[in-house]
Protein backbone atom coordinates (compact mmCIF):
# COMPACT_ATOMS: atom_id res chain seq x y z
CA UNK A 1 0.00 0.00 0.00
CA UNK A 2 1.43 3.39 -0.92
CA UNK A 3 -1.66 5.38 -1.79
CA UNK A 4 -3.34 7.68 -0.82
CA UNK A 5 0.03 9.44 -0.87
CA UNK A 6 -1.00 12.20 1.57
CA UNK A 7 -2.18 9.72 4.21
CA UNK A 8 1.13 7.86 3.91
CA UNK A 9 3.13 11.00 4.64
CA UNK A 10 4.57 11.58 1.17
CA UNK A 11 4.04 15.32 1.64
CA UNK A 12 2.75 17.69 4.31
CA UNK A 13 -0.14 20.09 4.86
CA UNK A 14 1.49 23.00 3.02
CA UNK A 15 2.13 20.95 -0.12
CA UNK A 16 -1.40 19.55 0.07
CA UNK A 17 -2.74 23.06 -0.55
CA UNK A 18 -0.69 23.30 -3.76
CA UNK A 19 -2.05 19.88 -4.75
CA UNK A 20 -5.53 21.29 -4.05
CA UNK A 21 -5.01 24.12 -6.52
CA UNK A 22 -3.67 21.74 -9.19
CA UNK A 23 -6.53 19.26 -8.78
CA UNK A 24 -8.98 22.18 -8.80
CA UNK A 25 -7.50 23.45 -12.07
CA UNK A 26 -8.10 20.03 -13.64
CA UNK A 27 -11.65 19.96 -12.26
CA UNK A 28 -12.49 23.46 -13.47
CA UNK A 29 -10.88 22.85 -16.85
CA UNK A 30 -13.01 19.78 -17.61
CA UNK A 31 -16.19 21.40 -16.23
CA UNK A 32 -15.75 24.28 -18.68
CA UNK A 33 -14.69 21.95 -21.54
CA UNK A 34 -17.91 19.99 -21.02
CA UNK A 35 -19.95 23.19 -21.33
CA UNK A 36 -20.80 23.37 -17.64
CA UNK A 37 -19.90 27.05 -17.39
CA UNK A 38 -23.13 27.68 -19.31
CA UNK A 39 -26.45 27.69 -17.43
CA UNK A 40 -28.42 26.97 -20.59
CA UNK A 41 -26.31 23.95 -21.40
CA UNK A 42 -26.74 22.67 -17.81
CA UNK A 43 -30.51 23.15 -17.45
CA UNK A 44 -31.16 21.63 -20.89
CA UNK A 45 -30.76 18.38 -18.93
CA UNK A 46 -34.06 19.11 -17.17
CA UNK A 47 -35.93 19.94 -20.39
CA UNK A 48 -34.47 16.79 -22.03
CA UNK A 49 -32.96 18.67 -24.97
CA UNK A 50 -29.30 18.03 -24.08
CA UNK A 51 -28.35 15.35 -21.56
CA UNK A 52 -24.67 16.28 -21.27
CA UNK A 53 -24.97 16.67 -17.46
CA UNK A 54 -26.06 13.05 -17.10
CA UNK A 55 -23.50 11.77 -19.63
CA UNK A 56 -20.52 13.63 -18.16
CA UNK A 57 -21.47 12.83 -14.55
CA UNK A 58 -21.97 9.13 -15.07
CA UNK A 59 -18.92 8.74 -17.30
CA UNK A 60 -16.85 10.47 -14.60
CA UNK A 61 -18.33 8.34 -11.80
CA UNK A 62 -17.73 5.10 -13.70
CA UNK A 63 -14.18 6.14 -14.68
CA UNK A 64 -13.19 7.02 -11.11
CA UNK A 65 -14.99 3.97 -9.67
CA UNK A 66 -13.20 1.57 -12.05
CA UNK A 67 -9.89 3.31 -11.33
CA UNK A 68 -10.36 2.91 -7.57
CA UNK A 69 -11.43 -0.71 -8.06
CA UNK A 70 -8.39 -1.49 -10.23
CA UNK A 71 -5.84 0.28 -8.00
CA UNK A 72 -7.48 -1.21 -4.90
CA UNK A 73 -7.37 -4.68 -6.47
CA UNK A 74 -3.68 -4.25 -7.30
CA UNK A 75 -3.10 -3.22 -3.64
CA UNK A 76 -1.68 0.10 -4.79
CA UNK A 77 -4.48 2.09 -3.16
CA UNK A 78 -5.87 1.41 0.30
CA UNK A 79 -9.58 1.90 -0.34
CA UNK A 80 -10.38 1.90 3.38
CA UNK A 81 -8.48 5.20 3.71
CA UNK A 82 -10.66 7.08 1.21
CA UNK A 83 -12.86 9.56 3.07
CA UNK A 84 -16.57 8.70 3.00
CA UNK A 85 -19.20 11.28 3.93
CA UNK A 86 -21.31 9.54 6.59
CA UNK A 87 -24.86 8.73 5.58
CA UNK A 88 -27.78 10.55 7.24
CA UNK A 89 -30.87 9.58 5.24
CA UNK A 90 -33.36 12.40 6.03
CA UNK A 91 -31.02 15.36 5.62
CA UNK A 92 -29.38 13.94 2.51
CA UNK A 93 -32.70 13.17 0.83
CA UNK A 94 -34.17 16.60 1.61
CA UNK A 95 -30.84 18.28 0.84
CA UNK A 96 -30.74 16.58 -2.56
CA UNK A 97 -34.29 17.69 -3.40
CA UNK A 98 -33.50 21.31 -2.40
CA UNK A 99 -30.24 21.31 -4.32
CA UNK A 100 -31.98 19.94 -7.41
CA UNK A 101 -34.68 22.60 -7.20
CA UNK A 102 -32.05 25.30 -6.68
CA UNK A 103 -30.07 23.93 -9.62
CA UNK A 104 -32.86 24.39 -12.18
CA UNK A 105 -33.94 27.75 -10.66
CA UNK A 106 -30.41 29.16 -10.35
CA UNK A 107 -29.01 27.52 -13.46
CA UNK A 108 -25.91 26.10 -11.79
CA UNK A 109 -24.72 23.87 -8.99
CA UNK A 110 -22.06 25.20 -6.59
CA UNK A 111 -19.04 23.96 -8.60
CA UNK A 112 -20.38 25.02 -12.00
CA UNK A 113 -21.34 28.48 -10.68
CA UNK A 114 -17.61 29.03 -10.05
CA UNK A 115 -16.79 27.90 -13.60
CA UNK A 116 -19.51 30.23 -14.96
CA UNK A 117 -18.28 33.22 -12.97
CA UNK A 118 -14.72 32.49 -14.15
CA UNK A 119 -15.84 32.70 -17.78
CA UNK A 120 -17.70 36.00 -17.40
CA UNK A 121 -21.27 34.82 -16.79
CA UNK A 122 -22.88 37.54 -14.68
CA UNK A 123 -25.69 35.18 -13.69
CA UNK A 124 -23.00 32.75 -12.50
CA UNK A 125 -21.41 35.41 -10.30
CA UNK A 126 -24.84 36.35 -8.89
CA UNK A 127 -25.48 32.65 -8.20
CA UNK A 128 -22.18 32.53 -6.27
CA UNK A 129 -23.46 35.43 -4.13
CA UNK A 130 -26.73 33.54 -3.62
CA UNK A 131 -24.85 30.43 -2.47
CA UNK A 132 -22.84 32.50 0.02
CA UNK A 133 -26.06 34.08 1.33
CA UNK A 134 -27.79 30.69 1.60
CA UNK A 135 -24.81 29.26 3.46
CA UNK A 136 -24.93 32.16 5.91
CA UNK A 137 -28.68 31.62 6.41
CA UNK A 138 -28.10 27.90 7.01
CA UNK A 139 -25.36 28.66 9.54
CA UNK A 140 -27.60 31.15 11.34
CA UNK A 141 -30.50 28.70 11.48
CA UNK A 142 -28.31 25.71 12.36
CA UNK A 143 -29.27 25.52 16.07
CA UNK A 144 -32.90 24.96 14.97
CA UNK A 145 -31.97 22.59 12.11
CA UNK A 146 -29.43 20.54 14.07
CA UNK A 147 -31.84 17.86 15.25
CA UNK A 148 -33.00 17.12 11.70
CA UNK A 149 -29.39 17.38 10.43
CA UNK A 150 -28.30 14.60 12.78
CA UNK A 151 -31.39 12.39 12.42
CA UNK A 152 -31.35 8.98 10.70
CA UNK A 153 -27.61 8.44 10.99
CA UNK A 154 -26.32 5.32 9.25
CA UNK A 155 -22.61 6.07 9.62
CA UNK A 156 -20.11 5.16 6.90
CA UNK A 157 -22.33 3.08 4.65
CA UNK A 158 -21.62 1.87 1.12
CA UNK A 159 -24.06 0.41 -1.39
CA UNK A 160 -22.46 -3.07 -1.13
CA UNK A 161 -23.03 -2.97 2.66
CA UNK A 162 -26.57 -1.63 2.29
CA UNK A 163 -27.56 -4.17 -0.36
CA UNK A 164 -25.56 -7.05 1.19
CA UNK A 165 -23.83 -7.65 -2.14
CA UNK A 166 -20.13 -8.14 -2.90
CA UNK A 167 -18.32 -4.94 -3.95
CA UNK A 168 -17.54 -6.33 -7.42
CA UNK A 169 -21.20 -7.13 -8.10
CA UNK A 170 -22.24 -3.54 -7.31
CA UNK A 171 -19.43 -2.19 -9.54
CA UNK A 172 -20.65 -4.33 -12.44
CA UNK A 173 -24.23 -3.26 -11.67
CA UNK A 174 -23.31 0.44 -11.75
CA UNK A 175 -21.44 0.00 -15.05
CA UNK A 176 -24.42 -1.82 -16.56
CA UNK A 177 -26.81 0.86 -15.24
CA UNK A 178 -24.61 3.63 -16.62
CA UNK A 179 -24.34 1.98 -20.06
CA UNK A 180 -28.12 1.52 -20.15
CA UNK A 181 -28.66 5.09 -18.94
CA UNK A 182 -26.26 6.56 -21.47
CA UNK A 183 -27.93 4.63 -24.29
CA UNK A 184 -31.32 5.82 -23.02
CA UNK A 185 -30.03 9.40 -22.87
CA UNK A 186 -29.08 9.19 -26.55
CA UNK A 187 -32.59 7.99 -27.41
CA UNK A 188 -34.18 10.80 -25.37
CA UNK A 189 -31.99 13.41 -27.06
CA UNK A 190 -32.98 12.03 -30.46
CA UNK A 191 -36.64 12.40 -29.44
CA UNK A 192 -36.51 15.84 -27.73
CA UNK A 193 -33.25 17.36 -28.91
CA UNK A 194 -33.64 20.43 -31.08
CA UNK A 195 -37.27 20.90 -30.07
CA UNK A 196 -36.56 23.56 -27.49
CA UNK A 197 -32.85 24.14 -27.86
CA UNK B 1 -23.81 49.08 -15.93
CA UNK B 2 -26.59 46.72 -16.95
CA UNK B 3 -26.83 48.04 -20.48
CA UNK B 4 -23.20 47.25 -21.21
CA UNK B 5 -23.72 43.53 -20.63
CA UNK B 6 -24.43 41.67 -23.85
CA UNK B 7 -27.25 39.16 -23.57
CA UNK B 8 -27.31 35.67 -24.90
CA UNK B 9 -30.83 35.49 -26.23
CA UNK B 10 -30.61 33.54 -29.46
CA UNK B 11 -31.29 29.92 -28.55
CA UNK B 12 -28.99 28.67 -31.30
CA UNK B 13 -26.15 30.86 -30.10
CA UNK B 14 -25.33 28.68 -27.07
CA UNK B 15 -21.76 28.21 -28.27
CA UNK B 16 -21.32 31.59 -29.86
CA UNK B 17 -19.29 34.44 -28.54
CA UNK B 18 -21.59 37.50 -28.56
CA UNK B 19 -18.67 39.61 -29.70
CA UNK B 20 -18.81 37.78 -33.00
CA UNK B 21 -15.59 35.80 -32.73
CA UNK B 22 -16.19 32.09 -33.22
CA UNK B 23 -16.13 30.06 -30.03
CA UNK B 24 -15.07 26.44 -30.18
CA UNK B 25 -17.73 23.77 -29.66
CA UNK B 26 -17.77 21.90 -26.35
CA UNK B 27 -15.82 18.72 -25.77
CA UNK B 28 -17.50 15.38 -26.40
CA UNK B 29 -19.34 14.59 -23.13
CA UNK B 30 -17.81 11.12 -22.80
CA UNK B 31 -14.28 12.47 -23.28
CA UNK B 32 -14.96 15.29 -20.77
CA UNK B 33 -16.46 12.72 -18.38
CA UNK B 34 -13.37 10.51 -18.59
CA UNK B 35 -11.19 13.59 -18.00
CA UNK B 36 -13.25 14.58 -14.97
CA UNK B 37 -13.19 11.00 -13.69
CA UNK B 38 -9.38 10.88 -13.96
CA UNK B 39 -9.09 14.16 -12.03
CA UNK B 40 -11.32 12.66 -9.33
CA UNK B 41 -9.26 9.45 -9.31
CA UNK B 42 -6.09 11.55 -8.95
CA UNK B 43 -7.62 13.26 -5.91
CA UNK B 44 -8.39 9.85 -4.37
CA UNK B 45 -4.89 8.48 -5.04
CA UNK B 46 -2.94 11.59 -4.03
CA UNK B 47 -5.11 13.02 -1.24
CA UNK B 48 -7.40 10.20 -0.11
CA UNK B 49 -10.39 12.45 -0.71
CA UNK B 50 -12.51 13.58 -3.61
CA UNK B 51 -13.62 16.89 -5.09
CA UNK B 52 -15.75 19.58 -3.48
CA UNK B 53 -17.30 23.00 -3.94
CA UNK B 54 -19.95 23.81 -1.32
CA UNK B 55 -17.46 23.20 1.49
CA UNK B 56 -15.50 26.24 0.31
CA UNK B 57 -18.57 28.41 0.82
CA UNK B 58 -19.05 27.00 4.33
CA UNK B 59 -15.41 27.65 5.21
CA UNK B 60 -15.59 31.20 3.82
CA UNK B 61 -18.81 31.97 5.70
CA UNK B 62 -17.36 30.49 8.91
CA UNK B 63 -14.30 32.71 8.48
CA UNK B 64 -16.43 35.82 7.85
CA UNK B 65 -18.70 35.19 10.86
CA UNK B 66 -15.70 34.42 13.05
CA UNK B 67 -14.04 37.68 12.00
CA UNK B 68 -17.11 39.89 12.45
CA UNK B 69 -18.89 38.23 15.37
CA UNK B 70 -16.68 35.55 16.96
CA UNK B 71 -19.16 34.94 19.77
CA UNK B 72 -21.81 33.64 17.32
CA UNK B 73 -19.51 30.79 16.32
CA UNK B 74 -19.52 29.43 19.90
CA UNK B 75 -21.93 26.54 20.25
CA UNK B 76 -22.75 26.50 16.52
CA UNK B 77 -21.36 23.13 15.51
CA UNK B 78 -21.74 23.83 11.80
CA UNK B 79 -19.41 26.84 12.02
CA UNK B 80 -17.13 25.47 14.74
CA UNK B 81 -16.15 22.59 12.48
CA UNK B 82 -14.55 25.04 10.04
CA UNK B 83 -12.96 27.27 12.68
CA UNK B 84 -11.38 24.42 14.61
CA UNK B 85 -9.18 25.26 17.59
CA UNK B 86 -8.18 28.62 16.03
CA UNK B 87 -4.61 27.39 15.50
CA UNK B 88 -4.80 27.77 11.73
CA UNK B 89 -6.53 30.37 9.55
CA UNK B 90 -10.04 29.15 8.59
CA UNK B 91 -9.39 29.95 4.92
CA UNK B 92 -6.20 27.90 4.89
CA UNK B 93 -8.13 24.77 4.11
CA UNK B 94 -8.01 22.22 1.30
CA UNK B 95 -11.36 22.92 -0.35
CA UNK B 96 -10.81 26.70 -0.51
CA UNK B 97 -7.58 26.15 -2.48
CA UNK B 98 -9.26 23.53 -4.65
CA UNK B 99 -12.10 25.93 -5.55
CA UNK B 100 -9.53 28.62 -6.33
CA UNK B 101 -8.09 26.08 -8.77
CA UNK B 102 -11.57 25.45 -10.26
CA UNK B 103 -11.84 29.16 -11.01
CA UNK B 104 -8.38 29.21 -12.65
CA UNK B 105 -8.97 26.00 -14.62
CA UNK B 106 -12.34 27.13 -15.96
CA UNK B 107 -10.88 30.53 -16.83
CA UNK B 108 -8.02 28.94 -18.80
CA UNK B 109 -10.36 26.56 -20.62
CA UNK B 110 -12.86 29.29 -21.48
CA UNK B 111 -10.14 31.61 -22.70
CA UNK B 112 -8.48 28.94 -24.87
CA UNK B 113 -11.84 28.05 -26.45
CA UNK B 114 -12.99 31.64 -26.98
CA UNK B 115 -15.99 31.04 -24.72
CA UNK B 116 -15.19 33.68 -22.11
CA UNK B 117 -17.58 36.62 -22.41
CA UNK B 118 -19.31 38.98 -20.01
CA UNK B 119 -22.99 38.09 -20.45
CA UNK B 120 -26.19 36.95 -18.77
CA UNK B 121 -27.35 33.49 -19.78
CA UNK B 122 -31.11 33.06 -19.98
CA UNK B 123 -33.91 31.83 -22.17
CA UNK B 124 -35.48 34.04 -24.86
CA UNK B 125 -38.60 34.85 -22.78
CA UNK B 126 -36.85 35.84 -19.53
CA UNK B 127 -35.88 39.38 -18.63
CA UNK B 128 -32.39 39.99 -17.36
CA UNK B 129 -33.69 41.12 -13.94
CA UNK B 130 -35.82 37.98 -13.58
CA UNK B 131 -32.88 35.79 -14.49
CA UNK B 132 -30.52 37.45 -12.02
CA UNK B 133 -33.02 37.29 -9.14
CA UNK B 134 -33.61 33.61 -9.85
CA UNK B 135 -29.85 32.98 -10.08
CA UNK B 136 -29.54 34.49 -6.60
CA UNK B 137 -32.54 32.69 -5.10
CA UNK B 138 -31.65 29.37 -6.72
CA UNK B 139 -28.10 29.72 -5.39
CA UNK B 140 -29.38 30.34 -1.87
CA UNK B 141 -31.73 27.33 -2.00
CA UNK B 142 -28.96 25.15 -3.39
CA UNK B 143 -26.62 26.16 -0.58
CA UNK B 144 -29.17 25.15 2.05
CA UNK B 145 -29.59 21.81 0.27
CA UNK B 146 -25.83 21.21 0.03
CA UNK B 147 -25.25 22.17 3.66
CA UNK B 148 -28.03 19.83 4.82
CA UNK B 149 -26.67 16.99 2.69
CA UNK B 150 -23.05 17.57 3.78
CA UNK B 151 -21.98 18.07 0.17
CA UNK B 152 -23.08 19.11 -3.30
CA UNK B 153 -22.92 17.68 -6.79
CA UNK B 154 -19.11 17.54 -6.44
CA UNK B 155 -18.56 16.34 -2.88
CA UNK B 156 -21.58 14.05 -2.70
CA UNK B 157 -22.80 13.04 -6.18
CA UNK B 158 -19.47 12.73 -8.04
CA UNK B 159 -17.14 11.79 -5.18
CA UNK B 160 -19.55 9.66 -3.16
CA UNK B 161 -21.00 8.21 -6.36
CA UNK B 162 -17.61 6.84 -7.39
CA UNK B 163 -17.03 5.42 -3.89
CA UNK B 164 -20.47 3.74 -3.89
CA UNK B 165 -21.43 5.79 -0.81
CA UNK B 166 -25.06 4.95 0.02
CA UNK B 167 -26.09 8.44 1.17
CA UNK B 168 -24.45 9.99 -1.90
CA UNK B 169 -26.50 7.84 -4.25
CA UNK B 170 -29.72 8.73 -2.41
CA UNK B 171 -28.68 12.39 -2.64
CA UNK B 172 -27.94 12.13 -6.37
CA UNK B 173 -31.30 10.55 -7.19
CA UNK B 174 -33.00 13.33 -5.19
CA UNK B 175 -31.04 16.07 -7.01
CA UNK B 176 -32.39 14.88 -10.36
CA UNK B 177 -35.86 14.37 -8.82
CA UNK B 178 -35.95 17.86 -7.31
CA UNK B 179 -34.78 19.48 -10.53
CA UNK B 180 -37.27 17.65 -12.77
CA UNK B 181 -40.10 18.43 -10.33
CA UNK B 182 -39.41 22.17 -10.45
CA UNK B 183 -38.31 22.52 -14.12
CA UNK B 184 -41.87 23.02 -15.38
CA UNK B 185 -42.47 25.98 -13.06
CA UNK B 186 -39.40 27.91 -14.20
CA UNK B 187 -39.67 27.07 -17.91
CA UNK B 188 -40.11 30.75 -18.78
CA UNK B 189 -36.62 31.35 -17.43
CA UNK B 190 -35.06 28.92 -19.91
CA UNK B 191 -37.19 27.98 -22.91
Amino acid sequence: MNAPFFNHGLFGEETSLLVAVLIGIGFGFFLERAGFGSARKLVAQFYLTDLAVFKVMFTAIVTAMLGVTLLGGLSVLDMSELYLVPTYWPSQIVGGLLLGAGFVIGGYCPGTSIAAAATGRVDGAVCVLGIATGTLAFAAAFPWIEEFYLAGSAGDLTLPQLLHLPYGVVVVGVVAMALGGLYGATLIERRFGGRNS
Amino acid sequence: MATTIPELVEPTAAHADPRGRGAQPYMNPYVAGIGLGLVLLTAFVVMGRGLGASGAFSAAVAWAVNSLAPSSVEGNEFLERYIGDRSTHPLKTWVIFEVLGVFIGAFISGLLAGRTAVMVEKGPRASRAMRLWLAFGGGALMAIGADLARGCTSGQALTGGALLNAGSWAFMVCVFGGAYAVAYFVRKEWI
